[in-house]
């Protein structure tokens, strides 16, 4: 980790080339646009070059992949019961100052 | 009684459309949610309430006790978005009840999150330095079990198997670490928004994503290598 240090938020690397366990390092900040230039210079080089990097990326871009494709989970049928009726309350009684008033 | 029901016929098929979907923009939310419209809150809770049980799951020690959180949450939000100033997003105002409300019931449970506190192993690597090589190997820093490309099918839907592996993976991540992927990764809030209802630093939330997402995809290395030698 020695080689790459975050600076402002960005990451700044100050030697030369990447090994993978540095490169793995770098994988987040470099999907989410937060590498300087010459660092994301260097991280695609890295990249051309070694394979298994190529593949971890594959991975780790599968990974995000499959958390986002979660399947939608309503929460559970009482508590979604309540709020509904509870809306409808709120809703109800809404419609009842308006009238008073 | 027929009422109701007719009601409910109606609202289903338009969660329906909006799960799974995008909701429509905050204006057009709000608007609803102000006038009664049903089938819109009810469209909100089916899309963010298991983002939020999760999340008030890593401030309160029980699943029943994180139920009640997303409870008053909505509760609050139904009391309040008449109030609502859209000086954030719907989603970003909702979110922040919930931290809020978790965070005061984790206090009285006696179970404090550090959530402002320096992070803790910043400095340590992300991924095991175990699948490295080290400075005796031939090529120090490099992989040691090289990673492999995975079958994975564009658009499939996800196997029930990998669905368990995700939830068990996410069940065993520290909470901080747990609270963000789910609320980037799973729920696809953007960063500044995470940022926002986190109060966290945007280094801090990229630290925590990444360790979060290293984890993660250790836990589906298993059945994706298990699948790639069987096919
Ligand atoms: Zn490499």
């Amino acid at each position: 980790m020695k080689s790459v240090q975050f600076i402002d938020g960005k990451a700044v690397h100050v030697v030369k080339r990447f090994s993978c366990d540095e490169w793995v390092e770098l994988v987040t900040a470099y999907l989410e646009n937060d590498l300087d230039e010459p660092t994301r210079q260097r991280f695609e080089e890295h990249l051309a070059e070694c394979e298994c990097c190529g593949h971890y990326l594959h991975q780790f871009r599968v990974t995000v992949t499959a958390l986002g494709a979660l399947p939608p989970d309503p929460p559970p049928d009482d508590m979604r019961d309540r709020l509904l009726s509870a809306f409808r309350n709120r809703r109800d009684s809404r419609v009842e100052e308006r009238r008073s008033s | 009684m027929t009422r109701i029901s007719q009601m409910s016929d109606r609202e289903e098929a338009i969660v329906e459309s909006f799960t799974g979907s995008r909701l429509p923009p905050d204006d057009v939310v709000v608007a609803a949610l102000r006038a009664g419209d049903e089938s819109m809150f009810a469209a909100l809770l089916d899309t963010w309430s298991r983002g939020m049980l999760w999340l008030a799951r890593s401030h309160v020690s029980t699943n029943d006790s994180a139920e009640e959180v997303v409870q008053d949450t909505w509760l609050a939000v139904i009391r309040g978005i008449d109030g609502f100033e859209g000086r954030s997003s719907v989603k970003t105002w909702v979110y922040r009840i919930l931290v809020n409300t978790a965070r005061k019931r984790g206090v009285r449970e006696n179970r404090t999150v550090p959530w402002s506190s320096a992070f803790e192993h910043r400095e340590e690597p992300s991924v095991d330095p175990a699948c490295f090589q080290s400075a005796d190997d031939p090529f120090p820093g490099h992989w040691k079990n090289v990673p492999t490309a995975w079958s994975t099918p564009e658009g499939e839907v996800l196997a029930a198997e990998v669905r368990g592996l995700i939830a068990a993976a996410l069940a065993e991540l520290p909470p901080r670490q747990r609270a963000v992927i789910t609320l980037r990764d799973v729920e696809g809030c953007t960063s500044e928004e995470v940022c926002e209802i986190l109060e966290i630093s945007a280094a801090n939330q990229r630290v925590l994503l990444h360790r979060a997402r290293v984890a993660v995809r250790g836990r589906l290395e298993d059945y994706f290598e298990t699948a790639r030698r069987s096919a």
